[in-house]
């Protein structure tokens, strides 16, 4: 198959999660919504159901959703209760709401409320106080809570085993993305952004062990390119969701490539490993606690500016000569981040722009406008 | 006429006062100051003898004295976007060294009076003086100067001289703009995330120690062991790095002694909070506003649990006087839902008093009600915050003062500084309505940022509670 088809291949589940849900059913699975972030997936695998991630929508509009939130909520949060009461997910056979920020706080609470009896919601809190071993005994508590409904849900009980079966697809799906990152950059003429994109966000509605075999023949076949002679800029992308096509069409037009990402849809869901060995619960949470250089996590070292100094780093190591930062409308902690960042990048002499984007954007003039100015002065 | 301030009141703003003069004192000596957010359990530092400052309640006063948005401001200078909550970005341009202060003429060092400030001047039978221009005169005597942002760090590296010493005289002279900056921090979220990133934001910027306590979000109205287990493990913790910030031992006694003012305080605010169930109130639930600062700023002090039993003294003389502090009449009772909009306090208060109706039930009263016997229940009580906990806890707890309180209709702020504060309350006003047979009213607002409120959009919506209430006092009749 050629690298095109299997990209395109990619592409046709990114756009139409809902063929893949309507799928799943048909084939007599169940399937469990995932939120950001930070959910266990692994657990959902091995309860023999799919995971399928739930990060808004580029198409829909907030209309019921309006009933529960005020407009000072991000759209990622909005637009998935939008389908929750829309029908959109109505064949789910249960739904995991982490509740990591300030928004998915509340909005746990509307998930659980709006849907009612239709779908069972399993409750998610996860421990800023990750490291000392209360913190982890903690986190194996919400994930054995996690373990007990998915249970309840796929009807038989799930055995340790099955759960480091699970961690080791998951954590070859992981080695698999983050070798594709690496690809994508060195055949960034091939792998465009919006191609990258689709490839990644393919991962959130597949089972991990498909999306895998798929994901390594592509990257056999990308290895057989010679490299590409990339005569246009290249940049690292930082946000929650770069995922618009639209938007990422403009970086091909101004032949810009994504070198890295530091996107919380993309890399930072596929940087950290789970021990395969040992207790598998424990290995969850402490893949949990190792999770780093993210801006919705605690950082005990927080007088230094580890994670800012983290995403400089990146840029220089992937030959990136900038950064694109996608500021999520109404996300405080990407926000509560961006002047260390910021910093981090104007002493490494690295230029960024900052664009506010959500998921209701529909003119991307602005954004237009200013990611060619960007590609101009790099 | 100025009003009759009582002893309880009178107490209470002394203790305050203290608690702020020890911390500027405490700093000048070389001793450590702290900045703790306001759900901290403050009985751990209280066992270190440890002077804290909330920066919460200093950034509700930065707003109540009119320079929130000058600090927001400058904190969206410094990178912080305008949608983070309104204390958050008051306090990191505080942090970073940003203060509001009086504009002077550096030759002469005079203050240079802004025209538009100050009160009309009113002639001996009082009536309001009218310039030439026909718009009233202002009284000199209330004119201020100019507000200006100055910055301590360009403060600090300027010559010694009389210039110098201008610029540290110029900034604001009231408390709040006055606390000490901080050598180490005390963060616990169990009211947001937010607070998690604010605080090692300052951490960053001062270069200092933060020691967190992470309260996660409950889903049950109980709390169950696993939560008290990691909660409790983080006391232990916090014990530890406070040992180590000291260099001194955890001293039992003194944390005992903390523990059991701060029960005495909580429970002497409960009472206080109580009086609101009389009718008409002795006092008005503004008043209530304004003594969160004292609940946050001194939990633990045994001044304030006695200050507390001071004012409930007053209040049941005022029961039995038939007064109370509430200017008007009291026509209609309501609960006021979320954090005040500390900025426009009189533009709030305007379309109550013109329709009678008096605030007696405000979410504050069980937000610091922490009670508790032992440690087990501290962090019980410390994982109840209003943001930490499930809608039906929330729903429950308001409910419960509504009915107490004997109110007619809710008032709702949906605050743009405090998601998890406003996230679930459509869905609260629905069940309020559905349960108790009240009508509620939403208007838009900020606790902080003067920018986010709108007093026609305001006012609209308290005429159409009271309509509202009207109506449902009316079908009751009919």
């Amino acid at each position: 198959m050629s690298i095109e088809l299997m990209m395109k291949q990619f592409q046709d589940i990114a756009y139409n999660p809902n063929k893949q849900l309507a799928d799943f059913k048909a084939a007599g699975k169940k399937v469990i919504g995932v939120l950001p972030y930070y959910a266990p997936e692994e657990l959902v695998y091995a309860a023999g159901m799919v995971p399928m991630g739930m990060w808004g929508s580029n198409k829909k509009t907030i209309s019921r959703a309006k009933e529960y939130c005020a407009t000072f909520y991000c759209t990622i949060a909005q637009l998935a209760l939008e389908m929750l009461l829309d029908g959109t997910m109505d064949q789910l056979d249960g739904l995991i709401t982490p509740t990591i920020c300030d928004t998915l706080r509340p909005m746990s609470q509307n998930f659980r409320v709006a849907i009612g009896d239709k779908i069972p919601t399993i409750f998610l809190a996860h421990p800023q106080n990750r490291f000392a071993d209360w913190g982890l005994k903690f986190c194996m508590d919400q994930y054995n809570d996690v373990r007990k409904m998915l249970d309840k849900i796929s009807g038989h009980e799930m055995t340790d085993e099955d759960i480091r079966k699970a961690i080791k697809v998951y954590n070859a799906s992981r080695a698999a993305r983050r070798e594709f990152v690496k690809l994508a950059n060195e055949h960034c003429d091939v792998v465009t952004p919006t191609l990258r994109s689709a490839v990644l966000k393919a991962s959130w509605f597949m089972l991990k062990d498909e999306y895998t075999e798929k994901l390594v023949a592509l990257n056999e076949e990308l290895k057989k390119l010679p490299k590409a002679n990339w005569k246009g800029v290249k940049v690292v992308t930082s946000g929650i969701v770069c995922d618009n096509p639209k938007l990422l069409a403009i970086f091909e037009e101004n032949n810009i490539a994504i070198a890295a990402d530091d996107v919380a849809h993309e890399s930072r869901a596929f940087r950290t490993d789970a021990d395969e060995t040992g207790d598998p619960m424990l290995a969850l949470a402490k893949q949990f606690a190792n999770t780093d250089y993210d801006v919705l996590l605690y950082d005990p070292a927080s007088s230094s500016n580890r994670r800012g100094e983290f995403v400089a780093n990146l840029v220089k190591e992937s030959g990136a000569q900038g950064l694109i930062l996608f500021m999520q409308q109404f996300c405080d902690p990407e926000e509560m981040e961006y002047p260390y960042l910021k910093k981090a990048l104007d002493e490494a002499g690295i230029p960024h722009i900052k664009l506010g984007v959500d998921q209701q954007m529909r003119d991307f003039g602005q954004a237009s406008t200013a990611i060619q100015a960007f590609a101009d002065v790099l | 006429m100025a009003k009759e301030v009582s002893p309880g009141v009178l107490a209470l703003r002394k203790v305050v006062d203290d608690v702020h003069a020890d911390a500027r004192k405490a700093k000048a000596e070389g001793k450590l100051v702290g900045w703790s957010s306001s759900k901290f359990p403050c009985e751990l530092a209280a066992a270190f003898d440890l002077d804290v400052m909330y920066p919460e309640n200093q950034a509700a006063g930065i707003a109540a004295n009119r320079d929130g948005e000058i600090m927001c401001q400058a904190a969206e200078d410094l990178g912080f976007d305008n949608d983070i909550c309104g204390y958050a970005r008051i306090s990191l341009a505080y942090a970073a060294g940003k203060r509001a202060a009086r504009k002077f003429d550096p030759e002469t060092l005079e203050y240079i009076i802004d025209p538009n400030s100050g009160k009309p001047l009113k002639d001996e039978n009082g009536k309001v003086v009218m310039g030439e221009d026909g718009k009233p005169v202002k009284d000199p005597k209330t004119q201020q100067p100019y507000t200006v942002l100055v910055d301590i760090h360009e403060i600090e590296a300027m010559p010694d001289g009389p210039l110098k010493d201008k610029y540290w005289e110029s900034v604001k002279p009231y408390r709040q703009m006055r606390i000490p900056q901080p050598d180490f921090l005390l963060c616990c979220n169990n009211i947001c995330n937010c607070m998690t990133k604010w605080y090692e934001n300052i951490a960053r910027m001062c270069n200092i120690p933060l020691i967190m306590i992470d309260i996660p979000y409950n889903n049950t109205v109980e709390v169950h062991d696993s939560n008290v287990a990691y909660v409790r493990a983080q006391f232990d913790a916090a014990i530890k790095q406070l040992e180590e910030l000291t260099g001194k031992k955890f001293d039992e006694k003194k944390f005992e002694q903390a523990c059991a003012n701060a029960n005495r305080t909580a429970s002497a605010w409960l009472r206080v909070c109580d009086y609101l169930q009389y009718k008409p109130a002795p006092y008005s639930g503004f008043d209530l506003f304004n003594h969160m600062a004292d609940i946050v700023t001194a939990r633990a002090k045994v001044q304030a649990a006695e200050a507390f039993e001071l004012l409930e003294k007053d209040l049941e003389q005022a029961i039995k006087e038939g007064t109370t502090t509430t200017p008007f009449p009291e026509k209609y009772r309501v609960m006021f839902e979320g954090i005040p909009c500390w900025p426009k306090l009189p533009d709030l208060f305007k379309p109550l008093k013109a329709n009678g109706v008096n605030v007696t039930a405000v979410v504050y009263a069980p937000a610091f009600g922490f009670v508790y016997e032992d440690l087990d229940g501290m962090a019980r009580a410390y994982y109840k915050a209003p943001n930490s906990v499930c809608i039906e806890q929330g729903v429950a707890w308001r409910e419960g003062i509504c009915k107490d309180n004997k109110v007619d209709g809710v008032l709702v702020h949906y605050n743009r500084s405090c998601k998890p504060w406003s996230g679930y309350m459509a869905e609260m006003q629905r069940r309020f309505t559905a349960d108790l047979g009240i009508p509620c009213a939403g208007f838009d607002g900020d606790q902080a940022d003067p920018r986010n409120f709108n007093a026609a959009q305001y006012e609209t919506r308290v005429q159409g509670l009271v309509e509202a209430m009207e109506q449902n006092a009316a079908n009751k009749e009919g």
